[in-house]
């Protein structure tokens, strides 16, 4: 009972806070709206018993909201006017979109494959299982074809967002840190016999 | 489970929490004076002496001037999250001691087997502490943007490089200790090094040890870390518009975190609760955790009395081009050891002398 009510509650916290997102005026605070809505999606992974997901959550997706914060403050230029100008000329775009995602969760809740009885184990497991190890195993025998080419595409993701961005300006003069440390007391005085 | 039990069993999580809560802020309160005393030391004058015998009941006249001293709430801030941000601060750093293991009870002879004495006993101990703890930079973020000042702004903005920047190299500081003690479990950390010294993690991991502390220190934004707050460049960062009980939390906070640097710093790599020698076992676990942990809190305060500030490139690039190199580095080094046996038997002694802290392979 406990366990449902907490359901209910997450789940209801965390619809309200994806709503904020798209609903507040502010950027600011849709962005923290952002943050609650995975501080409740982590809530529920912890009453499934996958606290590790529930922490990768938070560290992971609620650690790069911060670069959102970073992208609102430099990036974004707020204007309210703006902002409701083009709400009509996207909405058929956005409506068909918003249609399909719904057919498709539809679809997929209803298509027996999340039925109690093909789910291997509803109940909750004893606490000499590990999920994080559990996890791991499964992560790099069965699907490690999987895990390597993600690995491989965030790289090249990395990779590319470097280069697109490291320009060394010839006219601009940098400071050699390395340099400046290992400067010695011989290099910078002269003892002058006066 | 009737009513009864539930509220009982609710009456001892607060009790529980209060245990921790409370002694964790009258820390802060005197770590404050320590604080002052040890710098005036070192910088040969006194320090705060004047309030009670040698001074020790200035933190609760500070507090209570804090208390006493009005709000003030600029103009064109945003007042909601204003107000919020300095609560956003104080949470993660009083909700990341939940997990902190303070050593085992048996409870003086009543229970059969020894009990940690954390308020939650995670599985995930370590991650949970990592998550939370990068969340302390919400409140900086938020009092930066909401204040509507460009100092704060920049001190905000400064806070979220740097924690990006000391992270990473933090995160993987604990992977070399997830792969020596083969769990997440705090606790577990701690059984792993136990048996004198010569366990604990500081040996074969001295260099993380290093990066762990540094960045610990970068993390909680102390001196020689503490651009988010220069006072030469940005006054004083996000907090510039703060004043009275609002200025209070967040220094509240920073204390905070600096306490739980240190208390983790000794969990997962001196031995968390254990004596250095078998010999010293008569002194109890939690006194020895403590001592160990007070021992890093004048640590910090030592390199806020030594080291001048950083330039900021300079702690960008101690952050991305040493740290994170070396401990990329260290987890290799450190896998290559643990699995060289299996690849060549010539190689067995490296797997050997790695193993002796891998309690999960024998």
């Amino acid at each position: 009972m406990l366990e449902a009510g907490f359901f209910y509650l997450f789940a209801a916290m965390s619809v309200i806070g994806g709503m904020g997102v798209v609903l507040a005026r502010n950027t600011m605070h849709s962005v923290m709206f952002l943050i609650f809505c995975f501080f409740n999606t982590a809530g529920l992974f912890f009453l499934l018993d996958a606290e590790f997901l529930g922490i990768i959550l938070i560290l992971i997706y609620v650690g790069a909201v911060m670069v959102l914060f970073m992208f609102v403050i430099m990036m974004l230029e707020v204007n309210k006017a703006k902002l409701k100008e083009g709400f009509l000329q996207y909405l058929p775009v956005g409506g068909v979109i918003a249609l399909i995602l719904l057919i498709e969760l539809i679809a997929a809740s209803s298509s027996g494959v999340f039925n109690t009885e093909t789910i291997a184990a509803v109940g909750h497991f004893g606490k000499d299982v590990n999920n994080t190890v559990e996890i791991g195993k499964v992560l790099y025998t069965q699907y490690l074809l999987g895990f390597e080419i993600a690995a491989i595409i965030l790289l090249v993701a990395l990779v590319g967002a470097i280069v697109l961005t490291l320009r060394t300006r010839k006219d601009a003069k940098y400071q050699n840190i390395s340099k400046q440390v290992n400067v010695r007391k011989e290099d910078r005085l002269r003892k002058v016999r006066m | 489970m009737g009513w009864l039990d539930m509220a009982i069993t609710a009456g001892i999580w607060a009790l529980e929490i209060l245990a921790i809560a409370v002694p964790v802020a009258l820390t802060v309160a005197y770590t404050t004076y320590i604080e002052r005393r040890v710098i005036g030391i070192m910088q040969i004058r006194k320090g705060c002496n004047r309030v009670g015998p040698f001074g020790l009941l200035q933190p609760l006249a500070d507090g209570l001037k804090l208390f006493l001293k009005e709000t003030i709430i600029p103009t064109n801030a945003n007042k909601l999250l204003f107000i919020a941000a300095p609560v956003m601060a104080l949470v993660p750093a009083l909700v990341a001691f939940a997990v902190v293991p303070f050593g085992e009870t048996r409870l003086f002879g009543i229970w059969d087997e020894a009990h940690v004495m954390a308020v939650a006993h995670l599985n995930v101990g370590l991650l949970y502490v990592l998550a939370i703890g990068s969340l302390s930079i919400y409140g900086v973020l938020m009092a930066g943007w909401a204040s509507n000042s460009k100092y704060a702004l920049i001190g905000a903005v400064r806070a979220t490089c740097q924690m990006i920047s000391y992270e990473i190299s933090m995160g993987f500081a604990l992977v070399c200790v997830l792969m020596l003690a083969g769990s997440m479990d705090l606790a577990k950390i701690v059984d792993a090094q136990a048996g004198g010294f010569w366990h604990w993690y500081i040996i074969p991991l001295f260099p993380m040890f290093l990066v762990y502390f540094i960045s610990g220190c970068a993390e909680s934004n102390r001196t020689p870390f503490d651009l988010v707050e220069g006072e030469a460049e940005i006054v004083a960062g996000h907090i510039v518009e703060y004043s009275g009980m609002w200025f209070a939390t967040f220094s509240l906070a920073e204390y905070g975190a600096m306490i739980l640097i240190s208390l983790l710093t000794c969990i997962l790599f001196l031995g968390g609760w254990h004596a250095p020698i078998e010999a010293l076992d008569f002194i109890p676990g939690t006194v020895w955790l403590l001592l160990k942990a007070a021992f890093f809190i004048f640590v910090f305060i030592w390199f806020r009395a030594t080291f001048p500030r950083y330039r900021y490139d300079q702690m960008m690039r101690l952050g991305w081009k040493i740290f994170l190199p070396w401990t990329l580095g260290w987890v290799a080094v450190l896998g290559i050891c643990t699995y060289a046996g299996e690849l060549n038997h010539s190689l067995q002694f490296l797997s050997d002398m790695i193993g002796f802290y891998q309690p999960w392979r024998s």
